[in-house]
């Protein structure tokens, strides 16, 4: 029986705080103590017309929130919990949502739709409540339906597409549903409400109609349809209508051709002239094609002539007119576009487009757009010369430096001087410009940049970086990527070396500006200056580096000083520590990558020491990410003088490896495990225990994040390398774990890539573990390893077979192996003449262009020969 | 105004996204840092193992000078942790090195089917060395241990230069003889290649991999500037009649100092082995008779040993094999201390075999040899070096050998024949 819970729902919505809390605290023993009944009264509520909109409306929320969750442990309870309770209740309950559908009030409908979508997208993969498409259906075809129940209805259908996955559905429940929604969409018998939920529908059904649309009749007739509805006369019809098409042309591209000139006349139209909303996915249409067409060619670069992928042209042959339509996006600014990072609207929207299709046809599209940029970007009112600033910038990525070199070579001095330009419009695109140059086509070999005009581009620089926040911003950028084009240039890099200190100064004193309305103006400075660092010539500058060094330390130590009141003073405070530790992180490893300049570090390894633990100290819950990472990449340097640090560091180093929920945080903490073992050795021996308990305790939670199990696998693998034959006593834990995730990883069913991906980090840091094992044991305790070796082995056979074995696994399973054979030698005789997988398997990776896997089979190959003639 | 679709990333946004690229470099340092150490772990252990059984009856506790001293004989070894070994620095690396050559036998006797189981080849007059390249350097070490040239070469990871593939501390190793007059590196031998140990691969294998990879990196170019010595593989011939001939009469481009011999199948082993054999008369070696400290021939054969703590003086074979003494008087005279090197002279027709066994009967001291001697002579020197001069082993034995060996095939594979 249901109960009568109004009340308690009303007052749960309560102003008055403590009436609220009581009444949240009721519902939430109601649910521990009767999920079935508390459900059932929900959905009693909900339907029930009598009752006010607002407890309506929250019983409704609850339902929802009883079925689905964001975080999918959560939601894997949930769907549990619903699975259980007793189907005559569930039937109640869907029964109660279904009639919710025919309410008057809207909010009672809405809800209702989203809790059907919700309660299907567990049922019907476990092939229940099958009769729902049917019943949904039966409203729309009923003639006195009510459009309201219709509205609702479609909303039901297409919220049930967007939960269930297309091969839950029936072909011939698709073909229903396809018919509801298609009808819904005409003009002569419904009004507005129905047609955009059709619409809407339609969006979300699109994914489901793959055979129809491979039938040329049923293609037609949808397409037909939807550019029909693209013309209708509410905008917000329209939008949704391109929206479809955006859709379509992003799943079906293999059968767009018939409709191409169609597509083209209705975008271009709508880009011209319709509403902002509209244009926008009209020009996000051509955008969608851009992105098809590049995944095309990049696919076809690695593939022979003549594969069958479709590749149409269409932005090619679009090209003479599409490309005038989104220039003429570029003259229509808002005067606050650049205040605000995330800006979106017509000229930035058809500039991404413009960068897409010259990304989409190269060379073709320069020809088109200069003579805009030539035309306008003299001219003095500030559209003009923006908009043809834009243009240029944004064609600079797909084009052939070739192409390129000569009109930005002749470019670049106007570009420098509109740097002055009275417009800040003008001076922040100049400087996006200016750094997309940069990003694009600049390189040590190249000619953009060289002797005659670097002093130029630096004095302008360092003047525009005092500009405004916004063009500053951009001014870093430059920076950033003029450096960039130094990396790993050896030599050449030390063309910058007259500039590095004023730079670093003047990238310091942005970092400090008080005129940042965010805190994205500090971290682009500080993060530029990670670039300059990282391709600044060492040992040369070797001593700056260490000033600078001693500079961010000193900042470090200010950021304690900081008065903390309000919880927005602690995030400000957090953040600069994460980017002066990030800074320090690029020195430590930008100058130990050099012996001259190594003692700059060790010097003051004591005091960065000294810094990352306060930083550590004044976080009282979680540690520093930025401040872990830099730790690693001291440890590292530092070798095993990190031992005199590590009493004091070690009660940080495990917080953060049982920092579970933040798992980025934990991630890093287990790597950092593995710089230490690699720096201390066995010295890292007395903090094995502590460290062994909680990864293993981490990998028993079920609520770690299952991204950070692969690390700790190898981490395992280092630390066992690290302390050899004392790593015995862990091995009773580990090998359970490791056999555990193994079988795991053979179950697991690969649906996506990202499950794919997965399986192969968690088989790869398996392989690692047991090569750390087996190398520790080696020279005393391999024996310990030999009860294991069939299991690894035929583990070793299961990933061999799998096909979607990545070359990370290939290598740690081959290099297992080779350790296999290594460790424990003629022991495995008869194991390795019996299973003979491994020839094959080697065989596999001498065909490989990797360098190094082919190296690895080598030394394996020996070593099991090895076993098989002793 | 609402937010660009999902998907779409609008193209002025700033592109620079530093703290994900800091936290992808840090995890590929450590990816790169841990297959680095697991597989220095590999190599050296790999090659620690080839050394062989551990002398079982050593002492536990060794005297510190003897441990150090000891030249030639290949004990203390088993201090050798395999991960520590990557770590040694200066003087214990030049000992590390130092027992790690494989140091052929000198050939007293044919072995048994030479043109089966050998190859051979003119081996080049000049300095035997290792020559390591890792980090972009490249660095050759006489068999004493001590450095002989630092320079910059081909090789992988052998120079700073940027197109290296694997890390850059994964290194190779090559057994070289550096002959002067065209200042090239001959190699005769390839032991770890891009960080990959070949220790316990056969000979074929690894002459078949040297010859493969060497000409991969352009190591036998020319020297430039950042190439600063030319290495070259010697030919190798199959020790049949022809591959002999060959190598004994051939013409090669550097000075010849003799023939070497390598077993097929038998692994890289440090020490002396009788699995590589090294023969010479005076037709393709310059130097059959040993010189004494002054380049002469000295009348009598002279011999250096090694002086025990006994006083017995000894090779530098494992284990060492005593061929005579001094007398404490005469040690305390000369100022000689345990582990010094001595050369001492033989009154020829004292020497004797007796039950194959050598007897050098009355020792003549000589003097102590030069610091930069690392090690004793061997028993096969010392034998070879008393044949050559009274009943030297003469090309035509090796050819009879080898006309026996295929003759005796032949009547075989008849045999065989015949039966079916």
């Amino acid at each position: 029986m249901a109960m009568e819970i109004t009340q308690v729902l009303l007052a749960a919505q309560s102003p008055d705080g403590q009436v609220r809390t009581a009444a949240e605290s009721n519902l939430k023993q109601f649910q521990e103590q009767n999920l079935p009944h508390f459900l059932l009264s929900l959905s009693a509520e909900l339907v029930n017309e009598q009752k006010p909109p607002e407890s309506r409306r929250l019983a409704g929320i609850l339902l929802k929130n009883s079925l689905d969750a964001k975080d999918s442990f959560r939601k894997e309870q949930l769907t549990k919990q619903w699975v259980t309770v007793d189907p005559a209740i569930k039937s109640q309950i869907k029964e109660a949502l279904l009639t919710t559908l025919a309410s008057q009030v809207s909010d009672a409908r809405s809800t209702a739709s989203q809790v059907i979508a919700k309660v299907a997208s567990i049922e019907i993969p476990r092939k229940e409540w099958q009769d729902l498409i049917g019943k949904l259906l039966a409203n729309m075809t009923t003639k006195e339906t009510p459009a309201s129940l219709k509205q609702a209805t479609l909303q039901s259908l297409g919220y049930v597409c967007e939960e269930v996955s297309p091969s839950d559905l029936e072909q011939d429940q698709v073909n229903a549903i396809l018919t509801a929604v298609v009808q819904g969409m005409n003009q002569a018998e419904h009004g507005f409400e129905v047609r955009l939920a059709a619409i809407r529908a339609l969006y979300n059904a699109l994914d489901f109609a793959q055979t129809n649309f491979e039938n040329e009749m049923e293609r037609n007739y949808i397409m037909k349809v939807v550019c029909e509805t693209a013309v209708s006369k509410e905008p917000e019809i329209r939008q949704a209508a391109f929206e479809c098409l955006v859709s379509v042309a992003s799943i079906y591209y293999g059968v767009l051709e018939p409709y191409m000139q169609t597509l083209f006349n209705l975008t271009a139209n709508s880009i011209r002239g319709d509403e902002e909303q509209v244009a926008l996915q009209a020009i996000e249409f051509w955008s969608t094609v851009c992105d098809e067409e590049i995944a095309i060619q990049e696919e076809c670069a690695g593939a022979d002539e003549g594969n069958s992928v479709l590749h149409f042209r269409f932005v090619e042959k679009a090209l003479h007119v599409l490309v005038p339509v989104l220039l003429e996006t570029l003259l229509k600014q808002e005067e606050d576009q650049d205040q605000d990072d995330g800006m979106w609207n017509l000229s930035m929207a058809g500039g991404t487009c413009l960068g897409l299709v010259a990304r989409t046809v190269g060379d073709a599209v320069v020809p088109l757009v200069m003579p805009f940029v030539q035309a306008n970007i003299t001219k003095s009112d500030w559209r003009s010369h923006e908009a043809a600033t834009f243009a240029f910038g944004s064609i600079l990525e797909g084009p052939s430096v070739e192409k390129l070199a000569p009109m930005v070579h002749n470019g670049l001095d106007f570009l420098l001087s509109a740097m002055k330009d009275p417009s800040s419009h003008v001076r922040d695109t100049t400087a996006w410009t200016l750094s997309r140059i940069f990003e694009i086509l600049h390189s040590p070999s190249g000619t953009i940049i060289d002797q005659s005009n670097l002093p130029k581009i630096m004095t302008v620089l360092l003047e525009s970086i005092r500009d405004v926040p916004n063009v500053a911003e951009k001014v870093c950028g430059a920076i950033y990527f003029l450096a960039q084009g130094y990396e790993d240039a050896g030599s050449a890099s030390s063309v910058l070396t007259p500039y590095l200190g004023n730079i670093i100064t003047a990238l310091l004193s942005t970092a400090d500006r008080a005129d940042a309305s965010s805190n994205r103006l500090w971290s682009s400075a500080y993060e530029t200056l990670n670039e300059v660092v990282r391709c600044s010539n060492i040992p040369e500058n070797a001593n700056m580096i260490g000033q600078l060094l001693h500079e961010i330390l000193k900042r470090l130590g200010q950021t304690m000083e900081l008065e903390i009141v309000s919880t927005d003073d602690k995030e400000r405070q957090s953040n600069l520590q994460a980017l002066l530790c990030g800074v320090i992180q690029v020195i430590i490893q930008t100058l130990n990558g050099s012996e001259e300049s190594l003692p700059v570090i060790l010097q003051s390894a004591d005091q960065m020491m000294v810094m990352f633990l306060r930083v550590f100290a004044c976080h009282s819950s979680t540690v520093h990410e930025e401040a872990m990472l830099a730790i690693g990449a001291l440890a590292y340097t530092t070798g095993q003088e990190f031992a005199k640090y590590m009493p004091e560091f070690y009660k940080y180093l495990e917080r953060g490896l049982q920092n579970f929920e933040e798992y980025q945080v934990c991630s890093i903490s287990v790597g950092v495990v593995g710089d230490i073992c690699r720096a201390m050795d066995d010295k890292v021996l007395p903090y094995c225990d502590g460290i062994m308990s909680v990864l293993l305790k981490d990998l028993s939670n079920a609520l770690l994040h299952r991204s950070v199990k692969p690390p700790i696998f190898s981490c395992f693998g280092d630390i066992a390398l690290a302390i050899g034959e004392q790593f015995e006593k862990y091995l009773p834990f580990v090998i359970p774990m490791l056999q555990g995730a193994a079988e795991l990883s053979t179950q697991i069913e690969c649906t996506d890539e990202d499950t794919e991906e997965y399986v192969n980090q968690l088989r790869r840091g398996i392989f690692e573990a047991y090569s750390g094992i087996l190398q520790g044991f080696k020279n005393a305790k391999a024996d310990l390893m030999l009860p294991h070796a069939g299991h690894l082995l035929q583990f070793t056979e299961a990933v061999f077979k799998d096909k979607n074995r990545d070359e990370g696994v290939t290598k740690a399973a081959v290099a297992m192996l080779g350790d296999l054979a290594d460790a424990l030698g003629p022991n495995l005789k008869l194991l390795f003449k019996d299973c003979t997988f491994h020839a094959e398997f080697l065989g596999e990776c001498f065909q490989s262009d990797d360098d190094q896997l082919r190296e690895t089979a080598t030394w394996t190959q020996g070593m099991i020969r090895r076993v098989l003639v002793s | 105004m609402a937010p660009p679709p999902d998907h779409r990333r609008p193209i002025k946004r700033a592109a620079i996204s530093d703290q994900q690229r800091r936290r992808e470099v840090a995890l590929r340092l450590q990816a790169d840092r841990r297959s680095d150490a697991q597989n220095r772990a590999r190599q050296l252990a790999s090659s620690v193992l080839s050394l062989g059984p551990e002398p079982a009856t050593e002492p536990e506790v060794e005297p510190e000078q003897e441990m150090s001293e000891a030249s030639g004989q290949l004990a203390g070894r088993s201090d050798l942790d395999p991960v520590r070994a990557a770590r040694l620095r200066g003087p214990e690396v030049r000992k590390w090195f130092a027992r790690q050559l494989l140091l052929p036998e000198w050939m007293v006797d044919v072995p048994p089917s030479l043109d089966r189981d050998w190859y051979v080849f003119p081996r080049p007059s000049g300095k035997r060395c290792f020559v390591v390249s890792s980090n972009g350097t490249t660095i050759s070490r006489l068999r004493n241990g001590s450095i002989l040239h630092r320079f910059p070469s081909n090789l992988p990871n052998g120079a700073r230069t940027k197109d290296v593939s694997g890390p850059a501390s994964s290194y190779s190793i090559l057994d070289c003889i550096f002959h002067e007059p065209d200042e090239t590196y001959y190699v005769i031998d390839m032991v770890c290649w891009r960080g990959y140990s070949l220790y316990d691969c056969t000979a074929e294998f690894r002459f078949f991999w040297l010859n493969s990879k060497l000409s991969e990196t352009g190591a036998s170019d020319p020297p430039s500037q950042y190439h600063r010595y030319r290495f070259n593989v010697v030919q190798i011939y199959e020790c049949n009649l022809a591959g002999l001939q060959a190598s004994y009469s051939g013409q090669v481009p550097y000075v010849k100092d003799g023939l070497l011999f390598f077993n097929k199948h038998a692994h890289y082993q440090a020490g002396n082995t009788p699995l590589a054999l090294v023969w010479k008369d005076n037709v393709c070696s310059q130097y059959v008779l040993d010189t004494d400290s002054k380049g002469q021939i000295p009348s009598q054969q002279q011999v250096v040993l090694e002086l025990q703590n006994d006083g017995n003086l000894t090779t530098s074979d494992d284990p060492p094999v005593a061929l005579g003494s001094l007398s404490r008087d005469l040690i305390a005279q000369s100022g000689l201390r345990v582990g010094n090197l001595v050369r001492v002279a033989i009154k020829d027709e004292r020497m004797r075999l007796v039950d194959g066994k050598l007897d050098l009967g009355e020792l003549q001291l000589v003097g102590k040899t030069n610091h930069s001697r690392a090690f004793a002579d061997t028993y096969s020197k010392v034998l070879f070096q008393h044949a050559a001069r009274h009943a030297p082993l003469r090309i035509e034995d090796l050819v009879a050998s080898i006309q026996s060996n295929s003759s005796m095939d032949n009547s075989q594979a008849l045999d065989v024949e015949m039966e079916g």
